[in-house]
């Protein structure tokens, strides 16, 4: 049998560490946060495609009940200063925005806590030459690239059916939706590695709809006094909504850097913090 | 860049090593080396500081004091590089239940960084090593405990590893599955790889150590070979008899100077002696009849028991 190589020789695994171990931070990063996407395309394909579809189907539902169905009786509405649209027209990019957000949520909530506390997967892989570091990168990809796939899609759906005024600021629209997801993503996983029980899950449930309500998505939040409106400005899904609500407009101005910078912050926050908690929760 | 000597054969030195939980020492100052190609058992009771000790060296657990190197390099600063070279077993599988059995080992590869072709061709050996081939395609869920263990083996050795670590590798398996088990570890001992192993089996550890400690409450109580433990804490055999859990204490007294050693359980009473039939037989002639009674070769049980005053299993 060949198996084994002969002991005093180094093993491929062996050489390649020896290749990673002198670079900055090699205890906590092996330059191999792929290794995760990889196997979350792994799992999708096998075993998590319908979970996958549902979060395609669900801004498609909120289109056709609010967008078109309640959408008739409103009519045209004011987007911006210059912009007149229909109302599918005003909401379509918010659902973007949102599928971003609920995508890089679920994925990073819920199913990293299945396999923080009952798959015991972070355990099996802290045991190969992967870091911390590459264990938070990494699930924060996979959740850009089920958002990826959530804003292709929608994105496929809402050009031919007109929804968007400006073709190249949809376009750029899917990589703002990548931005959005990384901020949520980083988050949610950090949140996630204090979270013990399902109760505690519920909370992150609860916190996303008046989320969801007030953030603009439905209607301006002009509507509110300007305390209000400035406090429910800063929520990150308005701060989403309102990037791409401003690029499928065309609108390049500065408030659109303000929203990447917002989810700049969030996103290196959160993977400062999910790197410091998963080492901590495995590495102890 | 390979800073280890080829020259030495050191590969886990570990010195004053200790692991403390906020109040409960789990590891307490304990010294060890294991060289290349040896078999090092961690024999001991639940709760012994074992798993603790096996994750320190896999640079899952930071220790709490002391110093541990592998391959020559600090636990506390190279954790990836070091993994690099270890197989880990751990006590639970943690198979990766969303993927088959081909993909376990697969995905694997590829957190070690290994090429998809290398790793395919590992793929099909380690399938074969852990006769798992007709499984490829199955989904872990649908494996058998012993099947899982062996996958859990299979995918330890992607990476060529150096020292393969197993916690308690066949708790909670048949004996039939055990014994396969215990054949695939001892092909890989064969090769040369480094097997630390801990374990509270005692047929176990006489089966795959060259070399054991004694763990009790943290800290090692003995160190030697399996037969070597025996010889130097126990007689050659055992008697083991049985007067009734009320006469046990009662007759202790009337025997005590039958044996090397006595000790008495609460069901039973052990007579470590040198010749178990001859002092059986001497037992009888006093007008002593047990209601049963064995003779038996002493164990590493007994050397267990004879070091805390416990047994191993619990």
């Amino acid at each position: 049998m060949t198996m084994m190589r002969a002991s005093r020789n180094q093993s491929a695994a062996a050489d390649i560490a020896d290749g990673v171990n002198s670079l900055p931070g090699a205890s906590i990063y092996s330059r191999r946060a792929t290794a995760m996407v990889e196997r979350f395309w792994l799992a999708i394909r096998s075993s998590q495609w319908l979970m996958v579809a549902s979060g395609f189907m669900e801004p498609l539902f909120y289109l056709g009940a609010f967008g078109y169905g309640l959408g008739s009786f409103i009519g045209n509405v004011q987007a911006d200063s210059t912009h007149t649209v229909s109302y599918a027209a005003f909401l379509a990019p918010a659902l973007l925005a949102n599928s971003a957000m609920n995508g890089a949520i679920y994925e990073s909530t819920w199913n990293v806590f299945f396999k923080m506390h009952f798959a015991k997967l972070y355990q099996g892989i802290m045991a190969t030459s992967m870091g911390p570091l590459d264990v938070a990168l990494g699930e924060i990809m996979a959740c850009l690239l089920r958002g990826l796939i959530y804003a292709i899609a929608f994105m496929a759906v809402m050009l031919p059916l007109g929804l968007i005024p400006c073709w190249w600021g949809g376009l750029l629209a899917i990589p703002a939706a990548m931005f959005i997801a990384f901020g949520f993503a980083s988050c949610g996983l950090a949140i996630t590695s204090y979270l013990k029980s399902f109760q505690q899950m519920d909370w992150v449930q609860f916190a996303l709809l008046p989320m969801l309500l007030f953030s603009g998505s439905f209607y301006s939040l002009d509507v509110y006094p300007t305390p209000i409106r400035i406090l429910l400005e800063a929520l990150p899904l308005h701060q989403g909504v309102a990037l791409i609500r401003g690029l499928t407009l065309g609108q390049l101005d500065y408030a659109l850097l303000g929203h990447l910078a917002y989810f700049t912050v969030m996103a290196v926050g959160g993977v400062i913090f999910a790197t410091k908690r998963i080492e901590a929760m495995f590495l102890r | 860049m390979n800073e280890t000597p080829t020259g030495t054969d050191a590969m886990i030195v570990a010195t004053g090593l200790r692991k403390t939980y906020d109040d409960f020492t789990a590891v307490d100052g304990i010294d060890f080396t294991v060289t290349r190609g040896e078999s090092f058992g961690l024999l001991g009771p639940n709760g012994a500081g074992k798993s603790t000790t096996m994750r320190m060296i896999a640079c899952t657990s930071q220790r709490t004091g002391g110093t541990l190197e592998i391959l020559g390099r600090d636990t506390d600063h190279h954790g990836p590089w070091i993994r690099a070279h270890l197989g880990v077993v751990p006590q639970q599988d943690n198979l990766d239940r969303e993927l088959t059995v081909t993909e376990n080992l697969y995905i694997y590869g590829r957190y070690f960084g290994l090429g998809k072709k290398f790793i395919n061709a590992k793929v099909e050996e380690l399938l074969e090593f852990a006769q798992l081939t007709e499984k490829r395609d199955a989904k872990v869920d649908s494996l058998s405990g012993g099947m899982k263990r062996r996958l859990t083996i299979a995918r330890a050795l992607i990476n060529e590893p150096e020292i393969l670590m197993l916690d308690e590798p066949t708790t909670g398996l048949d004996p039939q599955a055990r014994h396969i088990l215990w054949d695939r570890l001892f092909r890989l001992k064969e090769m040369g790889v480094t097997l630390i192993i801990t374990t509270h089996y005692m047929d176990e550890a006489e089966q795959l150590c060259d070399r054991l400690v004694v763990m009790d409450k943290g800290k090692f109580m003995a160190e030697g070979t399996p037969a070597g433990l025996i010889q130097q804490h126990c007689s050659r055999e055992v008697i083991e008899v049985r007067f009734g859990s009320e006469r046990n204490a009662e007759v202790a007294d009337q025997i005590r100077d039958l044996a090397v050693r006595l000790e008495i359980l609460p069901d039973r009473i052990l007579m470590y002696t040198d010749d178990g039939e001859r002092d059986l037989a001497r037992m009888v002639e006093r007008g002593l009849h047990p209601i049963t009674s064995l003779v038996r070769r002493s164990s590493l049980e007994d050397v267990f028991l004879r070091l805390t005053g416990r047994s191993l299993v619990d």
